[in-house]
């Protein structure tokens, strides 16, 4: 098997053996496929593209296709286990209702993004004066998905506003796990685990 | 590879139970027309079963008798192609009603003469009662999968919803859950092109020739303008005109589309039965998988283990999206695992019987799943 992208590598070693999950713009299904494979797990998934989709589905993954901020309300309250968002949250329209979302119908939720206010995008901003592109937000900002830029603090004021809880934090740099101080700064991406 | 010979047997089973219809009736001597594809392995593991829409019927990958035309999904089924009859023991039988050698109104009632419209009123259900009746007279308890599009994605459904515990996927393609307003609406038109041709005689035409042939060609061409897409259309015929320079101030059939849709209508009475497309899209109609089980169309499904796959195409406005979504969102409530997509092809919801390359990796895919 392919390895893993490494917010999907934290978060497949995070999720306990045997649970039900539903990956939120699970992409071509690698980490539901390692979900199901390697932990056990009752592995569903819900993805915006019909070819990924496909994909998913010829590897014999649930998967419907589907949009995070329209389609998350057809599945009852606590359906699940535990709920993931990798890389998803800032594409959404709304981010704080999709998160509400997420810790409806999952015990525990998994949320990864990539950090706004990493070293590397203050500078770009600060010394170039245009969006940056960097390895973490590689694409122009006229044809990214991202609308919803998110740093690792504005993402702990949504959580706070909301009352929920931050069971568990990972942060990576440069495609490594990073414990170092200041997060907000030194990370490329954030992973969240969250509970009500 | 679509040249590849292909062995199918063609039988008929006669049932030797009557058949309990939704209606209240029991029919007396069902037969049940069918065709297989591939061998059944030693435990009777690795069969299917693919029901088939409206006008199909079960020469699903054979010739058909009448027109020697190639078989309805002769492109999907066979060795090596997406529903692999090397790998998987294919079963597809004419539905109940229906004119290819299953009971329907033509066939003989007990006092010898025709049903006609003396044929009980029957359901999607009662279709699937009667393949049901089959399988268990091939010793088949369970089924690797049940395949159909359109009206053949609404008896998946009453399959896996009502006999849970007899496959263990269920595909549906371009279907729906129901009948909606418009699609009663398109088969209220055909009927009533039949029952308006003073041939028809109440369905009692058996000894009269061929029948309604007017009727049921004007019935096959209206409902084939809802089987394609406008785009689909527009590029197939645009306003070209019929082997003529210029128009003709009359009303011969001056346009290609015309042409065809004349040529598709005339063609289909030379293979239907007039009263068997009554009885058929009137238990179209009547489909409602949610009010059968309570007006919930997750409870419909929530006896069920089978895996699901939902499909729909772009430019379907006959059965759209939204109603394979709808079933999607049921079966997610009711916990069932259920994968949905929506395709992009051209050619409106004949795209399920066309060459959709995406469709064909989907069914290969969820299948060896």
């Amino acid at each position: 098997m392919s390895a893993l992208r490494p917010d999907l590598a934290v978060i497949a070693g995070a999720v306990a053996p045997g649970s039900r999950v539903l990956d939120i713009g699970c992409g071509d299904g690698s980490l539901l496929a390692a979900l199901r494979d390697q932990r056990d797990c009752d592995a569903r998934g819900m993805e915006l593209d019909p070819g990924n989709v496909a994909q998913c589905v010829g590897r014999g993954l649930s998967v419907i296709q589907g949009d995070a901020d329209a389609d998350l309300a057809f599945y009852p309250d606590l359906s699940f286990d535990c709920a993931i968002l990798s890389q998803t949250l800032q594409t959404t329209m709304r981010p704080d209702r999709v998160l509400d979302e997420l810790l409806r119908i999952g015990r525990t939720a998994f949320v990864s993004f990539p950090n706004f206010a990493h070293w590397r995008v203050r500078l770009s901003l600060l010394f170039g004066g245009r969006m940056p592109v960097t390895h973490s937000l590689p694409v122009a900002w006229y044809e990214t998905q991202n609308i919803h830029h998110v740093t690792v603090d504005d993402f702990r004021g949504l959580v706070a506003d909301r009352g929920y809880r931050i069971e568990h934090t990972w942060f990576l740099s440069g495609d490594r796990r990073t414990t170092g101080p200041a997060p907000n700064l030194m990370a490329e991406h954030a992973i969240f685990q969250l509970s009500r | 590879m679509a040249d590849a010979p292909i062995l199918t047997t063609s039988t008929t089973l006669a049932l030797a139970e009557p058949l309990t219809l939704d209606g209240g009736q029991q029919l007396e001597g069902v037969r049940v027309a069918y065709e297989t594809y591939g061998t059944l392995n030693a435990n009777k593991s690795n069969a299917i079963v693919i029901f088939h829409a409206l006008t199909g019927d079960h020469h699903v990958a054979s010739p058909h008798p009448i027109t020697g035309k190639p078989g309805w999904w002769a492109r999907m089924v066979g060795p090596g192609l997406p529903i692999d009859t090397d790998q998987f023991f294919i079963i597809c039988a004419n539905v109940l009603g229906g004119c290819m050698g299953s009971t329907g109104p033509a066939s003989q009632a007990p006092d010898g003469m025709p049903f006609a419209m003396r044929f009980p009123v029957i359901t999607i259900r009662d279709m699937v009662r009667a393949q049901v009746a089959l399988l268990d007279s091939l010793g088949i308890d369970t089924l690797h999968a049940v395949i159909g599009g359109s009206m053949g994605g609404m008896q998946a459904l009453s399959f896996a919803a009502n006999w849970p515990e007899r496959t263990r996927a269920a595909l549906v393609i371009a279907s729906a859950a129901r009948h909606s307003a418009q699609n009663i609406a398109f088969h209220e038109v055909g009927r009533q092109a039949i029952m308006a041709d003073p041939k028809w005689l109440d369905g009692d035409y058996y000894w009269q020739g061929k029948g309604p042939e007017s009727g049921l060609a004007v019935a096959r061409m209206a409902a084939h303008i809802t089987y394609l897409s406008e785009a689909g259309l527009t590029e197939k015929f645009g306003r070209r005109l019929q082997n003529r320079e210029t128009k003709t101030f009359g009303f011969d059939a001056d346009f290609q589309v015309e042409s065809y849709l004349r040529y598709q209508g005339l063609s289909f009475t030379d293979r239907f039965d007039a009263n068997s497309y009554l009885y058929i899209t009137r238990a179209m109609d009547y489909f409602d998988l949610a009010e059968e089980h309570g007006g919930l169309l997750a409870d419909a499904f929530a006896r069920s283990t089978a895996r699901f796959c939902l499909v729909s195409f772009d430019t379907d406005w006959l059965y759209p999206t939204i109603e394979s979504r709808s079933i999607a969102h049921a079966l997610n409530a009711a916990g069932a695992q259920v994968s949905f997509m929506e395709l992009s092809a051209p050619f409106g919801h004949d795209s399920f019987l066309l060459d959709v390359p995406a469709l064909d990796r989907v069914v290969a895919g969820f299948l060896s799943a």
